[in-house]
């Protein structure tokens, strides 16, 4: 596990994206295939359920220290990490040892993983045996796996830039071998970087494509009828697979979304196998979508109940053909992708709809048209040009969301104080937080935006998840995703992201999104230079 | 507990028995300063008793004007009805603890010190006392320091490691004190010269003039135009980070020297590539062992995490503890 403690602890300690890629790619180059396979789990976020409570290494240390428990307490609120603190603690009592043993997949496999079918006696033992002879590093890294997530500030994106350059297959086919569920051994590895084409897991969804968002005109981006214009719908952006005899819903962030809205996949089942659909799951009532309150009462729901399925109509509101046949057609243009879709939905009115083309011929008609878009419950529109293959993440170009005001940017909760008056019991004044390389810099406070019990919940959220205290500041794990609504955009030294936003707040919460989906610093730079050129 | 010797008054600790005030935040007739930290070394007072290695950096401080009188470790003075005495604290240059002894009772104020060896100041010296007052900076056990040369070799690496890369190293530290330990600790591994932000040259020059041995240094200003710094150590002010200064080091990665590095979350949330574990403050298990050492009855901590040492050392140690409620704002950066 030595290597990659120490790919841990290089990745840790750099800001350098390119840094960081190089370690990873060295690692994945060189790294047994079984050792690698989980350094890719565990980087891209993948984490290892029910292995040991808590509670229960806190325990263990307490009883290897016989430290006081409110001194371990002030320690951990101190350090703001479990997995930290333990290991900085066991440091007082257990010298540790220059080198860790054993590779990585032994380590998981044959330790850890078995973990889960043992008694409270014998993890505590394994336990202290494994700390005992683990470098420091070592120590935090096994606590890591043993407690939870890894955040050392590498996005997937970033792993599969190193993965690409540890092999000759593109970020594209990686990102996809990526997506959905597979098992970390070394023969996924192997088949990861497998520079030859063969038949991917039913169950694995395409990358999605991403919108840019235009801040002015769209007169700059040429005749308008090189363009697909649709609304832009204000749900949750979803991928319908059916394959293999099977439906597969994949939300954005890559949850898959089954048993969720049972509609939907009964409607997909009518589908041709080797068919996949990019869209919008909205909640929708006869011929117009409603508001996305009622959606979020199904969102977390499994098994809804009938009833609830009649309060909370949900449709998948088709606008892409991704596969048909089983042939991946994302090298088509759009026009044919789109022409191909429509004959497959075009009678559909069930629970899979077609996101109808708006037809206004010129922009000044669709312009009058996107005023429109409060009262049709979206959130403006998407300009989608015609002759685009559907590509990977956000590239610019092809695809832009022409929003109605207000702008608007998805940022990550960073910190939290209390409130004043009414609310200075709950914390409901934060900070928000951009992407800008594999960090988080601020951007915005915001103070309203939430209703009542948003406001509970997501300070229930800042309770358990703090990891830091500043006085009355808490600097929380940074995973929650807000869409916030401005009127404008400036430089200003208030921040360290060198910009402001004018009147920010909270649009809505996105549960659909991880922080790795957050806008950065370089997107929101090219809003506000898309508003200066006034384009 | 017969006299309260000092006590924390409106305008810092107090001895009413001398008349005199330990590093007050306002000003007072007579202070005596036990070091030349901003938090602890205020101008306005009438006069400032310090011992003789500390007097230079005090005039930087507390301007040219002001009345200092230099003072030998060891060397008592009588102020009112006490005798005075300053020992060595291990913090900084001219670094003092203070000794009262007034009416057979013996009170010791730390001021800022720690055990480990420096080779700008003199060792901590173990002064026994009735009552300490001690520092609390980083009284939580995950505090403790290796040996500051083995976290020097460390600095050494990562410096020739990005040398070899063209990069710049731009070493972030306390700029009095913590700068000069660690050119003086470099030394065992290069004679090389390294460049210094401004607000760092005068203080070097006065360690210097101390006679202090530390690696050759010149202020980024003496550069030529050309230079580019891309073999270079650099030490600023971590108030230097991200300001325009930086733009001169092209590529160049960034370290913090301090003893909050322990913690990973300080070093990235401050967006630091490396953060090195170096204090002038005591680690915890040194404070608890020169709790013992003086054999004090009383201790009343100051600074930092006063409320975990005193809860400690009552609960565990046996000591009767208690806060002390002072405006020192403790080494931020430290
Ligand atoms: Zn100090
Ligand atoms: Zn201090």
């Amino acid at each position: 596990m030595q290597r990659f403690v120490d790919l841990y602890q290089t990745l840790d300690e750099t800001n350098a994206t390119s840094a960081k890629v190089r370690a990873m790619a060295d690692y994945f180059a060189s790294a047994p295939a079984a050792d690698a396979a989980w350094a890719v789990y565990f980087l891209t976020g993948g984490r290892l359920r029910r292995l040991a409570k808590p509670a229960e290494l806190r325990q263990w240390v307490l009883d290897l220290t016989g430290m006081p428990d409110w001194l371990l307490e002030e320690t951990y609120s101190s350090v703001g990490d479990l997995a930290e603190t333990l290991s900085l603690l066991l440091d007082t009592v257990l010298a540790p040892p220059e080198q860790a043993s054993e590779p990585l997949h032994v380590w998981v496999e044959q330790r850890l993983l078995p973990l889960r079918q043992q008694a409270e006696p014998d993890r505590k033992r394994q336990l202290i045996g494994w700390w005992t002879g683990l470098p420091t590093g070592g120590r935090f890294v096994l606590n890591k796996m043993l407690t939870g997530a890894f955040r050392v500030g590498v996005s997937r994106r970033l792993v599969v830039r190193a993965l690409a350059q540890a092999s000759e297959v593109e970020p594209a086919r990686l990102a996809h071998r990526l997506m959905g569920h597979w098992q970390p051994d070394a023969a996924f590895f192997r088949h990861l970087l497998d520079p030859k084409d063969h038949g991917e897991d039913a169950s694995r969804p395409y990358p999605f494509f991403l919108a840019s968002p235009l801040a002015g005109e769209p007169g700059e981006l040429g005749a308008r009828s090189d363009w697909l214009a649709e609304w832009k719908w204000d749900g949750v952006r979803g991928q319908l697979l059916q394959r293999g005899g099977d439906c597969y819903l994949w939300s954005r962030g890559e949850d898959l979304m089954e048993g969720r809205f049972p509609e939907i996949e009964a409607a997909a089942r009518a589908l041709q196998d080797g068919t996949v659909l990019d869209g919008e799951i909205l909640a929708w009532d006869d011929d117009r979508p409603l508001p996305f309150n009622v959606l979020q009462k199904r969102i977390n729901r499994l098994r809804p109940s009938a009833r609830m399925q009649q309060r909370a109509p949900v449709i998948f509101l088709a606008y892409d053909l991704l596969e048909q046949d089983g042939g991946d057609l994302r090298a088509l243009p759009l026009t044919e992708r789109r022409q191909r879709l429509a004959a497959l939905l075009d009678h559909a009115d069930g629970s899979i709809r077609l996101s109808r083309p708006l037809d206004d011929p010129d922009w000044d008609s669709l312009a009058r048209r996107r005023d429109q878009a409060l009262a049709m419950g979206t959130e403006g529109l998407m300009l989608k040009r015609l002759n685009s293959p559907y590509r990977v993440g956000r590239t610019r170009g092809d695809w832009w969301k022409w929003k109605i005001a207000p702008l608007t940017i998805d940022a990550v909760l960073l910190y939290a104080q209390p409130g004043h008056g009414r609310r200075s019991n709950l914390f409901t004044d934060y900070t928000f937080g951009i992407r800008d390389g594999d960090g988080l810099v601020p951007i915005a406070k915001a103070y309203s935006g939430l209703d009542n019990a948003e406001i509970e919940q997501l300070d229930r959220w800042i309770r358990s998840h703090t990891t830091e205290r500043f006085g009355p500041v808490r600097a929380v794990e940074m995973q929650q995703v807000f869409e916030l609504a401005f009127e404008g955009l400036a430089e200003s030294g208030r921040h360290k992201s060198g910009l402001a936003l004018r009147f920010p707040r909270i649009a809505r919460w996105r549960h659909d999104l991880g922080p790795a989906d957050a806008d950065s610093l370089t997107s929101v730079r090219e809003l506000l230079d898309s508003i200066r050129s006034g384009y | 507990m017969s006299l309260e010797l000092i006590r924390p008054g409106r305008r810092g600790l107090f001895c009413e028995a001398g008349d005199f005030h330990i590093d007050p935040w306002r000003p007072v007739p007579r202070a005596v300063i036990t070091h030349a930290h901003a938090d602890h070394a205020r101008s306005g007072s009438d006069i400032y008793y310090a011992q003789h290695d500390s007097v230079p950096l005090l005039r930087k401080r507390l301007g040219p004007h002001s009345l200092i009188r230099g003072v030998d470790y060891g060397e008592p003075f009588r102020l009112g009805q006490t005798t005075v005495s300053l020992h060595p604290a291990g913090h900084i240059l001219g670094s003092s603890q203070v000794r009262v002894e007034a009416g057979g009772e013996v009170w010791v104020a730390s001021g800022d010190y720690k055990r480990d060896p420096d080779p700008t100041c003199a060792d901590f010296e173990v002064v026994p006392c009735d009552t300490f007052i001690t520092e609390a900076t980083f009284a939580l056990p995950i505090y403790r320091w290796r040996p500051v040369a083995a976290v020097a070799g460390d600095i050494h690496a990562w410096w020739q490691a990005n040398a070899a890369a063209d990069r710049p190293s731009v070493l972030f530290c306390y700029a009095l004190g913590k700068a000069q330990r660690l050119m003086a600790e470099l030394l065992a591994y290069t004679d090389r010269g390294i460049y210094l932000h401004g607000a760092m040259v005068p203080l070097v020059a006065a360690y210097r003039d101390a006679g202090i041995a530390m690696l050759p240094s010149l202020p980024v200003s003496a550069a030529g135009r050309g230079h580019r710094f891309s073999e270079d150590l650099i030490l600023a002010p971590p108030s230097a980070a991200g300001s325009p200064w930086m733009r001169r080091f092209r590529g160049h990665s960034t370290g913090f020297a301090s003893g909050w590095m322990r913690i990973r979350g300080n070093r990235r949330r401050r967006g630091y590539d490396r953060g090195f574990v170096v204090s002038d403050h005591v680690d915890w298990p040194d404070l608890l062992r020169t709790i013992r050492e003086t054999g004090a009855r009383r201790v009343l901590a100051t600074h930092g995490r006063t409320d975990v040492l005193v809860r400690y050392l009552n609960e565990v140690e046996g000591v009767a503890a208690e806060p002390l409620e002072t405006l020192y704002s403790g080494e931020s950066d430290d």
